[in-house]
């Protein structure tokens, strides 16, 4: 049996990161595209950290954990902002039908 | 297979099928709740690698605070008791290939890594260690977030008002 | 002044005419006063050229200035090996006195012109024309190799062939023209001949390269006899350029150009460039081809001269008395006498341009009156041109005190010097039976022309003195016939400068045996020569005490000393006989020159129809050529059309052919391509939704690609 180590972590990171992808990229409402981009932002956290044990940074890592989960903070503030006047200007969140980067 | 292999497992198994359910599920509410469940997952993972404070601030500031955010948006851009609040879902082929092929070359290049391993790094309590860093060598960057976080909060304000 | 100094001249001096011919070609229908630029231009290039011919020869008497740039430089070509093509300037006394005297001519012609040429429709063109000429002319005085020469040669010669032309309206001007040309092209042909044999002798086209390596016995086909060849080749050009005796037809006809042309191009400068390509080449020119051109020098001389006593055109009797000139200077030059060759190709220079232009002046008067029977009595309308005619007449005569009794007599000295030495005396006989008939013709033009009685009563009435700027070059080159100039010694040339110092006989670069007897060098050692004396008497000690090669035996020398006396007072009592002969049958009618031409009859018409050159050619070479052109013409129309035609039809056929393929296989491929290219926009289009997502998932499939492209396993 093999022992745990940093390879399960980033294993679990990187298949957390692709569905974050696969969320952003399939949902059509707005708001779950959101969601996809916090997997995302969470499977880069767990690389920041699992890096930072194994590679014996001490707790820089985690700093910079802590400053993605205040960034993440903030930009679900600002998504969310977003999406209400999205909301408001086409009267849809769903972002297939919102095209006009076409014309 | 020690306890801390299994608890990894454990953690881990919520962590993706959760996240899998997140991006599958039609309902957007209960795509809310597995995200929930998610966060849960990934703050275990972080206790296991030695992260305990770092722990703590993801269940409060994800599950306290960005998932009720996500949920007051669900619920103000749809309203609860139409269908509508069963979303579609579009190009699920050409993702699923794109997605599986991007997951694979990740894998692949992680394990043919040749990581240094370190071993039984010993854990101990963060959250002294990350206080003195944030206030000293990492004062300027935490400043600067206190005032990124303002303008955020001015900028959702003045946006939502709209 | 240093050297690059001079350079820097020679090189303002060689373009600036150039710059006045562009000017004055694309402004002057604009502006109408360009030619003046022209005028002024010529007039800098003057003062440059006298500021170089007085540095040049006050500083650097004795050495040549040398600029040079590589142009083309080939290493192992196959057959010719090295090859290295120089372009540049040499500046030796012979080119600076000679960009002088075409300068200084160039200038009076121009300012000459501006009278002569007024109200002509073309007056700028033909201002832009002579500074092409004069660029051109300078050109072969100042380069240094002879592939340059033999361009600016061709350059002369289209310049001379627009200024002939120049009246085309008329159809004898461009007739003429035509004829120079193609004249001159038969002497370029050889001359382009002898150049290919020596750059493929030699693989360089330097003169000074060319003769250094053939004093060290380097011989075009290992041969001494094709060195004479070659030689003569490069004479060929001279033959043409300088109006020799089988080419010489094209020269009388030329004067169907402006007068100012005449006194430019076909007396002083460009007709002299032969006799100047003869002076640069006369190193390698071995003793048979000398012979060969004194022999064609002499004919020159001589049959010219025949003719021009009884012309009635008063350019025609100038023309052929430069043919005859010309061949003075050539024989002389075959005879050895480089010196007074080149005296006499400058004095010529002077008095034969003051002679055209004074005719120029006359006809002027006149209205355009060429025939000297219909003139006479002028010496009072025209005291200015007459006395100028006369002293540029008297220098041509060969009389004391005029600078062409020096080179005259130069001439004729050599020319009985060389026949003292090898027994040919039918070069000094030539030369003053020559001289005496260049008396007689020229006092008979005078006398015709300026004395008795006026034979037009009208045009004489009208007749009058020209302005300023066509008497002014008159009396400068009229000062410019006077000895003074070149000597201080009215009877003996060698006194002055121009030939005591600044003129020498290059050394030869032919091989020893090759070279006239008198122009041997032998290479006994010093001492053993004084010891010797009798044996080596031919060789002259003074010059290879002093380290330079010996040119002339010393019999050589003691012979022109001795031919000094007799040549200069059997050549003043010949012209001065002439001179006397003209008066008696023109001036005091004692003998009647028409009866003595009907007693004659044969003689004077051979004379009068020019010796039938013309109609000879006309019969001969102008017959064969056109009967050839027939016999081709044939050919071409009924052979070669056919297998032309026949071609077409093959070509035809398959034409049809290739134009079914075009039709089906090609244009379906290009369709086919066309088609492609619609469905491949087709499918493309359908990426291009305008949503977010989709770029989303390309952006993914494109970092897959990336990722794979860049994986570290």
């Amino acid at each position: 049996m093999i022992h745990i180590g940093l390879g399960h972590f980033l294993f679990v990171s990187s298949i957390l990161f692709s569905l974050g992808i696969f969320g952003v990229v399939t949902r059509k409402n707005a708001v779950m595209v959101l969601m996809g981009i916090e997997l995302m932002l969470n499977a880069s956290n767990i690389n920041f950290i699992a890096f930072a044990k194994y590679g014996n940074f001490g707790l820089q890592g985690q700093v910079m954990a802590l400053f993605v989960i205040v960034l993440a903070a903030a930009e679900a503030a600002i998504a969310l902002a977003i999406v209400l006047n999205i909301y408001k200007t086409f009267s849809t969140v769903n972002v297939d039908e919102i095209d006009t980067l076409k014309d | 297979m020690s306890i801390y292999d299994i608890i990894f497992y454990l953690f881990a198994t919520i962590t993706l099928v959760s996240a899998f359910f997140v991006v599958t599920i039609r309902n957007i509410v209960y795509s809310a709740f597995f995200l929930l469940f998610t966060f849960f997952g990934v703050a275990g993972i972080y206790v296991i690698l030695g992260a305990d404070f770092i722990a703590m601030v993801q269940l409060i500031v994800y599950v306290g605070g960005i998932l009720i955010l996500i949920l007051f948006g669900v619920m103000l851009t749809n309203k609860i008791t139409n269908v509508q609040i069963k979303t579609g879902t579009s190009q699920i082929i050409p993702a699923a290939i794109g997605v599986g092929l991007f997951a694979g070359i990740l894998t692949a290049t992680l394990v043919n890594t040749p990581w240094r391993k370190i071993d039984n790094s010993p854990l101990f309590p963060t959250t002294q260690g990350l206080g003195l860093m944030l206030i000293s060598e990492y004062g300027v960057v935490f400043e600067l977030l206190g005032i990124l976080l303002l303008i955020a909060l001015i900028g959702a304000a003045s946006l939502a008002r709209k | 002044m240093t050297e690059f100094n001079l350079i820097q001249i020679a090189i303002a001096i060689l373009f600036l005419p150039l710059v006045g011919f562009a000017f004055v070609l694309f402004l002057g229908k604009k502006i109408k006063s360009a030619y003046l630029v022209e005028v002024g231009i010529l007039i800098l290039t003057f003062l440059l050229t006298a500021v170089l011919l007085f540095n040049k020869l006050y500083w650097f008497a004795d050495k040549n200035i040398v600029s040079e740039f590589s142009w083309i430089s080939y290493k192992n070509i196959a057959v010719f090996g090295n090859i290295s093509i120089d372009l540049g300037f040499l500046l030796d006394n012979l080119s600076v006195i000679m960009i002088f005297t075409v300068a200084l001519i160039s200038m009076l012609v121009h300012i000459f012109s501006i009278a002569y040429m007024a109200g002509d429709k073309l007056y700028n063109r033909y201002f832009a024309y002579l500074g092409l000429f004069t660029f051109s002319m300078s050109g072969i005085v100042l380069t240094h190799n002879i592939l340059m020469m033999y361009v600016f040669w061709e350059l002369v010669g289209i310049s001379s062939y627009l200024l002939i032309g120049f009246w085309y309206e008329k159809k004898s001007a461009p007739d003429a023209g035509k004829k120079a040309f193609l004249v001159n092209r038969i002497g370029d042909i050889g001359m382009f001949s002898g150049i290919m044999m020596l750059f493929n002798t030699y693989h360089t086209f330097t003169f000074e390269k060319i003769f250094a390596q053939m004093a060290s016995g380097t011989l075009p086909f290992n041969s001494e006899f094709w060195l004479t060849v070659t030689g003569l080749l490069l004479f060929c050009g001279a033959i043409g350029k300088s109006a020799q005796f089988p080419l010489h037809v094209w020269l009388p006809d030329a004067m169907e150009g402006p007068t100012p042309v005449s006194a430019l191009i076909h007396a002083a400068t460009m007709v002299a460039a032969g006799v100047f390509l003869v002076c640069r080449i006369f190193p390698m020119l071995t003793g048979d081809a000398l012979f060969i051109i004194a022999v064609i020098g002499a004919l020159s001389a001589l049959i010219p001269a025949t003719i021009a006593l009884t012309q009635n055109d008063i350019k025609k009797v100038l023309a052929y008395s430069t043919v005859s000139q010309l061949g003075y200077m050539v024989m002389a030059l075959g005879v050895g006498a480089y010196k007074f060759a080149f005296f006499h190709l400058i004095t010529h220079a002077f008095f034969k341009a003051c002679l055209f232009l004074g005719s120029g002046s006359v006809i002027h008067a006149m209205h355009h009156e060429q025939d000297i029977t219909k003139m006479g009595g002028l010496k009072k309308k025209l005291p200015l041109t007459y006395a100028t005619f006369l002293i540029a007449s008297l220098a041509l005569s060969g009389i004391p005190l005029t600078s062409g009794f020096l080179s005259k007599d130069g001439i004729l000295q050599g020319t009985f010097a060389f026949g003292s030495l090898t027994g040919y005396w039918l070069f000094p006989a030539v030369g003053f039976v020559v001289a005496m008939l260049t008396a007689f013709y020229m006092f008979r033009l005078i006398i015709l022309t300026f004395h008795g009685e006026p034979k037009n009563k009208e045009k004489y009435d009208h007749a009058h003195e020209s302005p300023f700027v066509m008497a002014m070059p008159l009396v400068v080159l009229s000062a410019l016939s006077i000895f003074i100039w070149y000597t201080p010694n009215p009877i003996n040339a060698d006194a002055g400068l121009f030939l005591g110092k600044w003129i020498k006989t290059p050394s030869l670069s032919v091989p020893q045996n090759a070279r006239y007897s008198f122009m041997k060098t032998d290479l006994v050692p010093e001492g053993k020569a004084e010891n010797n004396r009798d044996i080596s008497n031919e060789v002259k000690k003074e010059g290879t005490a002093e380290g330079k090669e010996v040119i002339y035996s010393e019999a050589y020398t003691e012979a022109m000393h001795h031919a000094h006396y007799p040549a200069m007072f059997l050549s003043l009592f010949v012209a001065l006989t002439g001179i006397v002969f003209a008066f008696v049958f023109y001036y005091w009618k004692k003998i009647s020159a028409d009866k003595l031409a009907r007693d004659i009859k044969p003689f004077y018409k051979l004379s009068f129809n020019k010796w039938y050159f013309d109609e000879i050619y006309n019969a001969t070479f102008v017959t064969f050529t056109m009967l050839s052109s027939r016999v081709l013409a044939w050919f071409d129309n009924t052979i070669v059309d056919g297998i032309v035609n026949g071609a077409a039809t093959v070509t035809r056929m398959i034409s049809f052919f290739t134009g079914r393929f075009d039709n089906i296989v090609v244009d379906g491929l290009v369709n086919l391509m066309a088609y492609l290219s619609g469905f491949i926009g087709l499918v493309l289009r359908r990426f291009q939704t305008g949503r977010v997502q989709t770029y989303i998932v390309l952006v993914v499939f494109s970092l897959v690609i990336i990722l794979y492209l860049f994986k570290t396993f």
